[in-house]
């Protein structure tokens, strides 16, 4: 579904992935743990095109078509969701006004008929609820006023609308607590299926306790210095990432 | 209005086209008189001729425990300037709530003096524009309290997003205060549509301009919100939305 091929790239001229490769096939997770300054961050936005993130080299293909090729929006429409750590703040935008012109920007993209009011309010209302996201918060303006929890939350029920073929969850765990991380680990899970993929951005180990991922990466100063199987995200909970450098 | 031609040299002209205002003069002023104790609600838009000239003057006096509502649409034309001279009596509320929408090289302007003249009256103005293109968007706003407006409560807000390098706002809080028991709050901002944001919605598959008109429009929507009748305020919104979208 997703490959990465010695990927190149970076921010005002500073290179941050060096050399980057990845296969993720569909029904997989994939978790990339790693230190601060890997990579982590970069390589998300990479993939869903933030502007000002320039590719210096390598390639990227998405269910056979080059993703960097794409504008933001027509990599979400292929099916590409990045859940962001640090979820932004719209003022004025409703959440469901939101989402709702989200789905139907997809869904036009995509050559399908747009979603009726009926048929979004209940597919916003089963993901809210399935989440613990009160439906009358999706009423509010866009993450205003929510706790980190929240935001979370609201990035899983987005992920749950939109159904995207690849979810990229970058430190989706950081600010939850205990019930949160459940919460959220649950949401995840459920959207694991033979058609869908995850690759999980994390620091730590705990979100793996709950959402348990074929394969462990680690990222170390722009590159996958190492892969394995869960067992993998526990060595380095004990080890370090120290001991990965050398 | 006198029928003499402004100047530059006027302060309330200073960022006029005075082209247009040629072309618009003279300009005779519009009375709306508002009775003790009534309430009232005006919606007006500017003339969208393109490359057209329009001044609108309104004098506006609201008596004793009246209220008017007021909302501005400037959008249109090549020069567009709404004024607005208002007096308060005693315990009178003034609300006005202004967009403006600059393109290409469209010079448009908001200019107001409220005059709080009796005890204990409220002004509320929030003013909200957009300016691309090397349009120049303008918001001139004097409160003035008279030795009898005490207990005045007046706020001014004007917010300014610029689209395009070579687009200007100007905007000019102004108090003259003679009473010593008032509230006069003022802030003006002015900057460009968040890039974070930008990309949060592009990120969930909202086109580039879709998403720049979501941001914008809820940006100019505070200057709506107190329009109370819900069709009215949904179709200024429209009205908005179909302004901005040939812009962005």
């Amino acid at each position: 579904m997703l490959k990465i091929d010695n990927l190149h790239a970076g921010i005002d001229g500073k290179t941050i992935l060096n050399g980057l490769s990845l296969t993720v096939n569909a029904g997989e997770v994939h978790a990339i743990m790693g230190p601060n300054g890997a990579g982590k961050s970069t390589l998300s936005y990479v993939l869903a095109g933030r502007a000002g993130y320039a590719v210096t080299g390598g390639s990227v293909t998405f269910d056979g078509q080059d993703l960097l090729a794409l504008a933001p929006h027509e990599r979400a429409a292929a099916g590409v969701f990045l859940g962001l750590q640090y979820p932004v703040e719209i003022p004025g935008v409703s959440n469901l006004m939101f989402l709702r012109t989200a789905l139907n920007a997809q869904r036009t993209l995509r050559g399908e008929k747009e979603a009726s009011g009926a048929e979004f309010m209940k597919l916003a209302k089963a993901a809210a609820e399935d989440l613990g996201l009160p439906y009358e918060m999706l009423k509010r303006s866009v993450n205003q006023g929510f706790s980190g929890g929240e935001k979370k939350r609201n990035e899983m029920v987005q992920m749950a609308v939109l159904e995207p073929k690849l979810a990229l969850l970058d430190e989706t765990d950081s600010g939850l607590d205990i019930d949160a991380l459940r919460v959220v680990s649950e949401g995840i899970n459920r959207m694991r299926s033979p058609d869908r993929a995850t690759l999980l951005i994390t620091h730590y180990q705990r979100l793996l306790d709950y959402v348990v991922p074929d394969y462990v990466h680690v990222l170390v100063a722009g590159r996958i210095v190492r892969t394995g199987g869960p067992e993998l995200a526990q060595e380095l909970e004990r080890d370090g990432y120290q001991s990965m450098a050398a | 209005m006198t029928a003499l031609l402004p100047t530059r040299k006027d302060e309330a002209w200073r960022y006029a086209d005075m082209a247009g205002v040629a072309r618009a003069w003279p300009v005779a002023p519009e009375v709306i008189d508002v009775a003790a104790g009534e309430a009232l609600a005006r919606l007006i838009e500017t003339d969208t001729t393109p490359g057209g000239a329009s001044i609108r003057h309104f004098a506006i006096h609201i008596a004793a425990g009246g209220s008017l509502t007021f909302h501005i649409l400037n959008a249109g034309g090549g020069y567009g300037r709404v004024a607005l001279d208002v007096t308060l009596d005693a315990g009178a509320h003034f609300e006005l709530g202004g967009v403006i929408i600059a393109a290409g090289e469209q010079v448009l302007e908001i200019v107001t003096t409220v005059t709080h003249a009796g005890p204990g009256a409220t002004s509320n103005q929030i003013i909200r524009c957009v300016a691309g293109g090397t349009a120049t968007a303008t918001y001139l706003g004097k409160v003035a309290v008279t030795r009898a407006g005490q207990k005045t409560d007046a706020a001014q807000s004007f917010k300014a997003l610029l689209l395009d390098r070579g687009a200007t706002a100007n905007a000019k809080p102004e108090l003259e205060i003679f009473a010593d028991d008032v509230k006069c709050a003022h802030g003006a901002t002015v900057g460009e549509l968040d890039a974070t944001a930008l990309f949060y919605l592009e990120s969930r598959g909202i086109p580039p301009v879709a998403a720049r008109t979501l941001l914008t429009r809820a940006f100019l929507s505070d200057a709506l919100a107190s329009i109370a009748d819900d069709a009215t305020r949904e179709a200024a919104e429209a009205r908005v939305t179909a302004a901005l979208e040939p812009r962005l």
